[in-house]
């Protein structure tokens, strides 16, 4: 089922998610990363992570409400792309913010919950990228799908990080939060509107 | 026994941009690998490279200031970092949003008002409020709650001596200081992210004390909007948010007053503010900073560093409960 469209759309798209990635890298190269690096950096693959990762639950609803089953087939490079982002996010953390200092990475994650709640949304993340491939689905059957229904506390958990960490505007962690609401209600609305149908 | 610090380092000691850019060169091993394919890319912050454009030298100078021994004699950040790098939650919140959204910020004319229990209550224009004090050069270390710190050329009146000109009366036990309430100027004020007027304030020996002054000035020159103009308050062993900006009341009263972010969030934001790397934020813990322009963190010092002239003003206090 290798129609051109989809595949073409696909790596299209592709590109273009990485192209903020080779932005932040020319900006680094040419220091235009603000007074404040780091933090810059580290809100930036914040935002990105959780734009992809809204992006890979707009798809079921996509295909659902058009018919258009192809689309499915950007979810898995979606949710990639978020965790690459995610993974940049947790790396520059663990080096460029707490320079490897493990026990204060320990302390952080203890005492702050949004730093709580931002490694354990990391985790669920990690455990859906590495058992992304064909060969782990093939392997984990159904449990593959009960395994990967946790992106919907990934992406709440990435959500709440976001809400907790800012200061006072909560302005852009609310839209996510709007965003998020209407992608999960969607799913509960289509579960409810199929059991209904099948009991008439 | 204090010693004034040689007055030529000042300047000169401003890091060239070009220069303190090929610092981080960790960030650039990084990067290098993709530049390739970005070199035709456009930078993506047009509006923080505008801004780091201006100054010092667009500003008008202050003329005639004095230097003081209180300045440190550290390297100053740069001053395109400290005017596109702002907390300044009227103009927006994100860091440059100030610097963009201030642009056209008007502080002429400027009314000033002392208010309260004083012996001489008075509204001035801002040119005739600050015309009888000398002017002072007050290179201080500058710490943010959210744990970066910079290192800053302020000029502006040691506060003490406008306390002693207005003659507080004995039931003057604090100072508040209140911001400008401008919504139409001040597109931030349009939400509210924050109760308005930004308050802050002091106890009077800690606004009496030799190192609190109200900056007019910075690197030589009258403040950028971005960064309070007219006239903002800086307290240099306290967090940064303690000091209110683009100031138009300064009131004497009798009990502490409540300060905007204690309103916003009592737990993490209590009415002293004093830079203490033993008590977290919340969200940050404070044992940690980064100075803007530099890579590697540095330890965080009790009182910012200003423990011998500030200490005593907090004797016998628990500084974990009164934080």
């Amino acid at each position: 089922m290798n129609t051109p469209p989809i595949g073409i759309l696909r790596r299209a798209l592709l590109a273009a998610a990485l192209v903020p990635a080779v932005m932040l890298a020319y900006d680094a190269y040419a220091g235009n990363l603000t007074a404040n690096p780091v933090e810059y950096l580290e809100n930036e693959t914040g935002d990105w992570a959780i734009i992809f990762l809204i992006a890979s639950l707009a798809i079921t609803p996509i295909r659902r409400l058009t018919g258009w089953n192809e689309v499915i087939r950007l979810r898995k490079m979606f949710g990639l792309v978020a965790y690459f982002y995610a993974a940049v996010h947790v790396v520059i953390w663990f080096t460029l913010v707490s320079f490897f200092d493990v026990a204060t990475m320990a302390e952080d994650i203890v005492k702050r919950p949004f730093i709580t709640v931002g490694m354990g949304t990391f985790l669920i993340l990690t455990a859906l990228a590495v058992t992304s491939t064909t060969g782990a689905i093939r392997r984990l059957g159904r449990r593959w799908q009960q395994l990967h229904r946790a992106v919907y506390v990934a992406a709440i958990g990435a959500v709440v990080h976001f809400w907790w960490l800012v200061k006072a505007d909560i302005t852009r962690p609310r839209q996510w939060a709007v965003v998020l609401t209407l992608l999960l209600g969607f799913r509960l609305w289509w579960m409810w509107r199929a059991r209904t149908l099948s009991r008439s | 026994m204090l010693i004034g610090k040689p007055a030529d380092i000042r300047y000169s000691e401003i890091t060239p941009r070009a220069t303190y850019l090929r610092r981080r060169e960790f960030l650039q091993a990084a990067s290098v690998a993709a530049v390739g394919t970005a070199a035709a890319l456009v930078p993506s912050l047009p509006a923080v490279a505008e801004a780091q454009v201006q100054g010092p030298g667009v500003l008008p100078k202050l003329p005639n200031v004095k230097t003081s021994a209180l300045s440190t004699t550290e390297k100053q950040s740069a001053y395109a970092d400290f005017s596109t790098y702002n907390n300044f939650y009227e103009f927006g919140t994100d860091k440059a949003s100030p610097a963009i959204n201030a642009k056209r910020f008007r502080t002429r004319p400027w009314k000033i008002a002392i208010e309260g229990h004083v012996a001489k209550p008075a509204a001035f224009d801002f040119d005739e409020f600050v015309k009888p004090y000398a002017l002072e050069e007050r290179i201080y270390r500058h710490r943010c709650v959210e744990t970066w710190a910079a290192v800053v050329p302020w000029i502006g009146i040691p506060m003490a001596d406008i306390v002693k000109r207005v003659e507080p009366t004995s039931k003057a036990k604090f100072i508040e200081f209140v911001t400008l309430f401008d919504p139409a100027q001040m597109p931030g004020q349009r939400d509210e992210i924050l109760q308005w007027p930004y308050i802050e304030g002091l106890r009077l020996d800690e606004a009496m004390n030799p190192l609190t002054i109200l900056a007019v000035g910075m690197y030589g020159e009258v403040l950028p909007n971005q960064d309070g103009a007219p006239i903002r308050l800086v307290v240099p062993w306290k967090y940064g948010f303690k000091g209110g900006k683009s100031l138009v009341k300064i009131r004497f009263v009798e009990s502490m007053p409540r300060s905007t972010w204690m309103i916003k969030e009592p737990p993490a934001y209590g009415f002293y503010a004093n830079v203490n790397p033993m008590v977290d934020h919340p969200r940050w813990s404070q044992t940690r900073e980064r100075r803007l322009g530099e890579f590697l963190p540095r330890r965080t010092t009790m009182f910012n560093g200003y423990a011998d002239q500030v200490a005593k003003l907090y004797a016998g206090m628990d500084l974990r409960r009164n934080y």
